[in-house]
């Protein structure tokens, strides 16, 4: 597997603080984990399995890998429903017809008819087929794949694995070049392990403080220091309580550019609260973090480290 | 001092460790480290295992991080694995830190470190004009400097605090047998990180001349104890290194081997691994809602309707070519749970609560009753609220589970459970009772499952303690069994998923 990767073909990326470098010349941050594994991803040529939660920037790492490199982006968006036709690749049928209507007259024999319909003239790509085929640098970026059903999942095994496509009219077409192939899923569903065996797997989790902080800086642009390291500790705050979907990094941004419009620059507790449904789409969510917020204004002091204390445990004390 | 030859031992196999070819080692190690993934329950298999031999000649070795995410990315590919992946590599990477990484820098900073922590304690010595070294910090200073690293959040400096913390109270000699756990809370108690926190607080609101808003203090509150949390783990780092060095590493691989989120026994989990625990369940119920979805809709053949045959065959002069099938009716069934909230075995009704108001849209009809000698009706406070987690505290707050004294009576909250709503058990419900079965040697009852058995579809029992420890003492399981349709060890995720999934 890694010979097909490694061929003759030159390694895309020097190290991997140079991925890091680089991704950050494109506004995206990665963490050491992050430029590890796309580094890796090249010098193995394996694909990469990006797992997270939503809004954590798992489509804007392929993108900006892609803007990295200077490769055109191939983008598959995986539903339930999805088949080879749509993926891989599908015969022109209407061509098809009107070649054999054509050619009804000329008296070529049926063998030649077959040979010559079923030919790559007629053959419609699909993404699949499109980023092994095509002769530039591409990224190809399978998303969302954990919502095709588990038979559909078998459809992309050959290509991650060989990166080749059998076409049974055809043969099989080999690769020009080893794309890089990054997948991402929402872990609705457990993947089947023949497709997570073939992949690097990334967690990709909400970034800590500091490169939170960093992201919104460098993502909305205009926001103060001051401004941006407020948006991170608070959203970092809110992380903490037990909520049905945290806010994301993508949120966070959106947060840090109300607050902008709004010409805040100092955050009190009203303003969190009166801007709380930027960063939580669940009604449940807000009701519980506004709560969270005016305990703390209506008590005050020692109340608010008891309020906190609640929300989550002290983590010095998990074990002791 | 005995932790000094723990040391010792440990510069001792660094130095034979490095010795041995790089090479050699390397692909040794890996092995080794392999093998214990797959103790510890990872599913690594050969192509992982090939994958991560190759992915680390693609990096530079002396870089501890890089080497780890490596090993993770060809390795785990489950995130909720990665806590016992990182265990294992810290147990089996802390010695060789130095073989690997010449600049590894807990190793190389320490001398650094303790000279700056003596010029801090000489500060204070002269800004006390008492007596004392370097060496000998009392504990006050060593307090003090604490304080200061947090307030300053110096992490070079928490590093070196939290080894010193360790030497000096948690009291290590080699060959103790006694676990991590046990060093660690020593540690910890003489640290007394809550009131290092109530000073820090303290000093925050001080510092500034408006008093802090409480979301100021809020947030303040959260920096210091993220960094409390921080220096947690450098004691437990420094724990671990110790015990290491003392121990050898397969023994300590062994001790420290964590359970995957799905083996965790429901009721030994500790809080945090209780934190995960919850957070697995999620996945977990969409999974089982996929699955129970494409039953339904795969299954579309019922049996054969004879009826519509004889109709359509008309059209054939009356030979039935095509066979009609009836549209499958998918039983929806109504589930009674019935479940123990007493202290033994709260953690486990919890989950199992959880678990079937998360699928209870596959259901026509759920409901739910707790009981500890008294029983109630929990239904209502899980109606039209999204929060599972605010339910399920009402109900261990607001139901009226008590009778006489509030220890667990099997039979009286059967029979009241009977006498209340045993009419409402019909041949479409399948009733699921959870519990130990540990009934305080109070009568049984059990004529109250036979008469349940009669009228339900099925009646399930699921006890969340290992099988070998039923019907001993005054776990009356046994005398229940006679009258269900079957009976589960149901102590973890994995064994509560199977059921549900056989359940469905």
């Amino acid at each position: 597997m890694s010979d097909t990767a490694s061929g003759d073909q030159a390694y895309r990326f020097e190290s991997v603080p140079g991925v890091r470098e680089s991704l950050r010349k494109v506004d995206y941050l990665a963490d050491e984990g992050i430029a590890g594994v796309v580094y890796l991803a090249d010098r193995l040529g394996k694909p990469v399995l990006i797992e997270g939660p939503a809004g954590t920037g798992k489509t804007q790492l392929a993108k900006s890998v892609a803007e990295m490199a200077g490769a055109r982006l191939i983008r598959l968006q995986c539903y339930e429903g999805l088949d080879e036709s749509k993926a891989l690749y599908e015969w022109n049928y209407k061509k098809q017809l009107l070649r054999i209507q054509a050619e009804r007259n000329d008296g070529t024999t049926w063998e030649e008819l077959e040979d010559d319909i079923f030919s790559e003239e007629f053959l419609l790509t699909r993404p699949l087929l499109e980023a092994i085929r095509a002769d530039e640098p591409v990224v190809l970026l399978i998303d969302e794949v954990d919502r095709v059903e588990v038979e559909t999942e078998a459809l992309l095994l050959e290509i991650l694995s060989d990166y080749q496509v059998s076409i049974p009219e055809l043969g099989t077409v080999q690769a020009t070049q080893v794309p890089l192939v990054f997948l991402t899923s929402n872990n609705t569903r457990e993947l089947s392990e023949a497709l997570k065996r073939r992949c690097l797997f990334l967690h990709v989790d909400y970034p800590d403080l500091e490169r939170e902080r960093e992201i919104v800086l460098a993502k909305v642009p205009g926001v103060t220091e001051s401004l941006a390291d407020q948006v991170a500790r608070i959203v970092r705050s809110i992380r903490q309580l037990e909520l049905k979907k945290p806010p994301s990094v993508s949120e966070s941004i959106d947060w840090a550019r109300t607050l902008l419009l709004l010409g805040v620059d100092q955050v009190d507790a009203a303003t969190a609260t009166g801007t709380a449904n930027i960063l939580l789409k669940y009604q449940s969510d807000i009701t519980k973090a506004v709560k969270e917020f005016e305990q703390d204004t209506s008590l005050g002091g020692d109340a608010a480290g008891a309020a906190a204390g609640a929300g989550a445990a002290k983590p010095w004390q998990r074990n002791a | 001092m005995p932790n000094d030859v723990a040391l010792d031992r440990a510069d001792r196999s660094d130095r034979r460790l490095a010795e041995i070819g790089a090479g050699v080692a390397l692909t040794e190690l890996l092995s080794g480290f392999i093998v214990e993934l797959r103790a510890a329950g990872l599913p690594v298999s050969l192509t992982e295992n090939l994958d991560a031999m190759a992915a680390v000649q693609h990096i530079p070795l002396e870089d501890r991080e890089a080497f780890k995410y490596a090993l993770a990315a060809t390795l785990v590919k489950n995130a909720a694995h990665w806590r016992v992946f990182e265990t294992v590599f810290e147990v089996y990477f802390s010695l060789r830190g130095r073989e690997f990484a010449l600049t590894d820098d807990q190793m190389a900073q320490l001398p650094d470190l303790d000279e700056l922590m003596g010029e801090l304690a000489e500060q204070r010595d002269g800004e006390r004009g008492a007596g004392g070294t370097g060496e000998q910090l009392t504990p006050e200073e060593l307090a003090e400097m604490l304080y200061k690293a947090l307030a300053q959040g110096n992490e070079a400096m928490l590093k070196a605090l939290a080894r010193q913390a360790v030497r000096r109270y948690a009291g290590m000699e080699p060959g103790r047998p006694v676990g991590g756990t046990y060093y660690l809370y020593r540690t910890l108690r003489n640290l007394d990180l809550d009131g290092v926190l109530d000073r820090l607080m303290q000093q925050a609101r001080d510092s500034v001349a408006q008093p802090l808003t409480s979301l100021e203090e809020r947030l303040e509150r959260d920096e210091y104890e993220a960094r409390i949390d921080q220096l947690r783990k450098e004691i437990e780092a420094e724990i671990r290194r110790r015990l290491v060095a003392d121990r050898g590493v397969e023994a300590m691989a062994r001790t420290l081997r964590k359970p995957l989120p799905e083996d965790v026994d429901f009721m030994h989990a500790s809080r945090e691994e209780m934190a995960s625990l919850r957070k697995a369940i999620y996945p977990l119920t969409r999974k089982l809602a996929v699955r129970l979805a494409r039953k339904r809709r795969h299954g579309r053949k019922g049996p054969l309707d004879f009826r519509s045959t004889m109709r359509h065959s008309l059209s054939t002069g009356g030979v039935p070519v095509e066979p009609q099938f009836r549209y499958p009716r998918p039983s929806k069934p109504e589930i009674f749970v019935v479940a123990d909230i007493s202290g033994s075995v709260a953690a486990f009704a919890r989950f199992t609560l959880h678990l079937v108001y998360a699928i209870s849209h596959q259901f026509s009809k759920v409901r739910s009753f707790v009981f500890i000698d008294g029983i109630d009706e929990v239904t209502r406070m899980f109606e039209g609220i999204e929060d599972i987690g605010e339910a399920v505290h009402r109900v261990n707050t607001e139901a009226d589970v008590i009778w006489v004294d509030g220890h667990s009576d099997y039979g009286h909250a059967f029979e009241a459970f009977w006498q209340r709503w045993g009419k409402e058990v019909g041949p479409k419900t399948t009733v699921l009772l959870l519990g130990d079965a540990r009934n305080n040697y109070h009568a049984s009852q059990s004529w109250v499952l036979k008469e349940m058995q009669h009228r339900a579809r099925h009646v399930y029992w699921l006890n969340p303690e290992p099988r070998s420890y039923w019907d001993t003492g005054d776990s009356i399981i046994g005398e229940y069994t006679t009258f269900c349709d079957g009976v589960f060890e149901c102590r973890n995720l994995r064994q509560l998923e199977g059921f549900v999934d056989n359940l469905v």
